[in-house]
């Protein structure tokens, strides 16, 4: 029965096209190159940071409190009399495994929902609604409840910064789907009675993935922004693990006499962003060419 | 136009009552008993029991929203577990500085992105533009709260222009307002700008490509009014559709900012209301913004009249 069927890219192949199509446009778009190799140094920096032989993050050193930048501790000391270089190159484990989660869960489940919203019409109107409820309460406020209301730890953190993201990666993905179901060869796939799963997954669904590589992009990161937010206001990252928030909110007591606690996190914090950003924007002009150039 | 005012408000109301079930439900979705949370960690069971009881927690959940909800309707929004003073009072001694915080952000941001946005649009693919727009990237990636320390570093300290934390009432000293706000609203309003410029950009790109600019520029019109009259105020419904929606952006931010300048405002509220769990103050605060953007953004959809004739309401 299936000698008739026009053999078509198996989803690998496709892959592999796509992903040609980033390396090409990785090669002629240098600012992409650069906030991926940014992005690349400061990941692998933050987890080699434990096999440097730095001090430990933790280790307190009263005597040395407060230290300004020397060649001891490139980055000075806090109040502890920690190494801030070390705490700093730590800290980026959690801004990035945050970052990381937040992007893939908040697109896995905005991807459910709405590949399902925008099929089925009567689960649309209820859920939308709903989605839309949740879009009306500002994200940050909604996640520094949650993390106040289930206790500080890395994973509330994730699940209290995903959540609000979730709507709106269902607006993204509910809109491409909406776009297609009246396309033709949906239409034809529906007539051939083809189960609505798999017209969902074989046909809707590779359309949906460029722009939501490009929103996870941004999603991931707002999350690093956020969670040094959360951690900055202190509902976020346990006190006791050095995070780029957290070393900040440590240091405000003594921005005056030891600005750099505050300074090297923030400037490190601002990079990792600034290298997201600048990648997000590269992806997004290859994968989406309707959008190049735009916004 | 009424009538249709009338029945936007009327959609409020189910968005509002499942932001407010929302709000119920996060302490009775937390894993931790709220009387537990409420009476700390030194409390004798005893006194667990009489919280739980005083609070009604042992009511089904539904009695216990509807009871909610009844005194939410009539104003009340409970009373502080810290302070034991009701909740609306405390957000009414914190209104002003937040209100005023952000309308200087929205101002500052909006008289100078839009045109940075327009020259950027108007110039494009020239070293402007890219500078606009690489100074947009900077604008979303550099923290609140980084900027705001850069602000106070170079602002007060090495330049002593302005003083380095605090606020004061625009009623009291207007001299002194000016002096304070200046620096939160920068540092809050960096986000903010960047997302403007840059949809600001985007819009006047397109609209600079339809027939009746060049016909504009064709009859002799002078640049500026080609730019202002005819494209930007076409260009100004997606502006202040980003305008509105990006308010959230501020209400993140005002948190962070009023805590590095050490603003008396509803972000500090609800900080230390944080730090102390002192759940009905962080439901209250969460229900004023929620209730604040959603009417706001009827506002922003209430003004594309303005802009565009063609839309009638």
């Amino acid at each position: 029965m299936n000698d008739t069927t026009i053999k078509d890219p198996s989803l690998g192949a496709r892959l592999r096209h796509r992903a040609g199509v980033v390396v090409d446009s990785l090669r002629r778009n240098p600012t992409m190159l650069f906030g991926l190799s940014v992005l690349l140094i400061m990941a692998f920096s933050s987890f080699i940071a434990p096999f440097l032989g730095l001090p430990s993050p933790m280790e307190q050193s009263p005597r040395d409190r407060l230290q300004p930048p020397s060649g001891d501790a490139f980055f000075g000391t806090d109040m502890y009399g920690r190494d801030l270089f070390s705490r700093v190159l730590h800290g980026g484990q959690v801004s990035l495994v945050v970052g990381l989660s937040v992007a893939a869960l908040a697109t896995a489940f905005g991807l459910a929902i709405g590949l399902v919203t925008g099929f089925m019409r009567r689960v649309d109107a209820v859920l939308m609604r709903f989605m839309d409820a949740l879009m009306s309460i500002p994200s940050i406020l909604l996640a520094i409840a949650l993390v106040a209301l289930w206790g500080s730890s890395v994973p509330n953190v994730i699940l209290a910064l995903t959540i609000p993201e979730i709507p709106r990666v269902v607006r993204l993905v509910r809109s491409v789907v909406l776009m297609l179901r009246d396309q033709l060869y949906v239409q034809a796939a529906i007539a051939a009675g083809t189960s609505t799963p798999r017209i969902l997954i074989r046909h809707i669904l590779p359309n949906t993935i460029p722009p939501l590589i490009v929103q996870a992009t941004y999603i991931c990161a707002q999350a690093v922004i956020f969670e040094a937010y959360l951690s900055f206001v202190g509902a976020g990252t346990p006190p006791e693990i050095p995070s780029w928030g957290n070393i900040m909110a440590e240091g405000r007591m003594f921005f005056f006499q030891t600005p750099s606690i505050i300074l090297y996190p923030g400037a490190f914090l601002a990079i990792t962003v600034f290298a997201i950003n600048t990648f997000g924007d590269g992806l997004r002009d290859s994968l989406d060419p309707r959008m190049q150039r735009s916004v | 136009m009424i009538a249709y005012i009338i029945r936007r408000l009327l959609a409020t109301i189910p968005i509002m009552a499942l932001v407010a079930v929302f709000v119920f439900m996060l302490l009775h979705l937390s894993p931790t008993d709220p009387a537990l949370i409420i009476a700390g960690d030194f409390a004798t069971p005893e006194q667990v029991d009489e919280i739980r009881r005083q609070l009604g927690l042992n009511a089904p959940l539904y009695q216990q929203f509807l009871h909610w909800a009844g005194n939410l309707m009539q104003g009340d929004l409970g009373k502080s577990i810290y302070s034991g003073l009701p909740v609306t009072t405390l957000i009414g001694q914190r209104v002003e500085p937040t209100l005023m915080l952000t309308l200087c952000t929205m101002l500052i941001a909006i008289v100078l992105a839009i045109p940075l946005g327009v020259i950027a649009a108007w110039k494009v693919g020239t070293w402007i533009d890219r500078t606009v727009m690489t100074l947009a990237v900077f604008g979303f990636s550099v923290p609140v709260f980084v900027i705001g320390y850069l602000l106070i570093l170079g602002g007060s300290r090495k330049l002593g222009w302005f003083p380095v934390q605090g606020y004061t009432s625009i009623l009291d000293d207007f001299g002194g307002f000016v002096s304070h706000i200046t620096l939160p609203a920068l540092a809050l309003g960096a986000v903010y700008m960047a997302l403007i410029a840059r949809m600001t950009r985007a819009t006047m790109l397109e609209v600079l490509n339809e027939d009746y600019v060049r016909t504009a520029y064709a009859k002799g019109l002078a640049t500026r009014k080609v730019l202002v009259k005819h494209a930007l105020k076409n260009a100004m419904v997606p502006i202040s559709t980003t305008i509105g929606l990006g308010v959230a952006l501020l209400i993140g931010g005002v948190v962070v900012t009023e805590t590095v300048f050490a603003i008396p405002g509803l972000g500090r509220l609800t900080v230390d209301a944080v730090l102390r769990t002192d759940y009905p103050v962080i439901q209250g605060v969460i229900l004023v913004f929620s209730l604040t953007y959603v009417l706001l953004n009827l506002l922003v959809d209430l003004s594309y009249v303005l802009f565009d004739p063609r839309i009638r309401y």
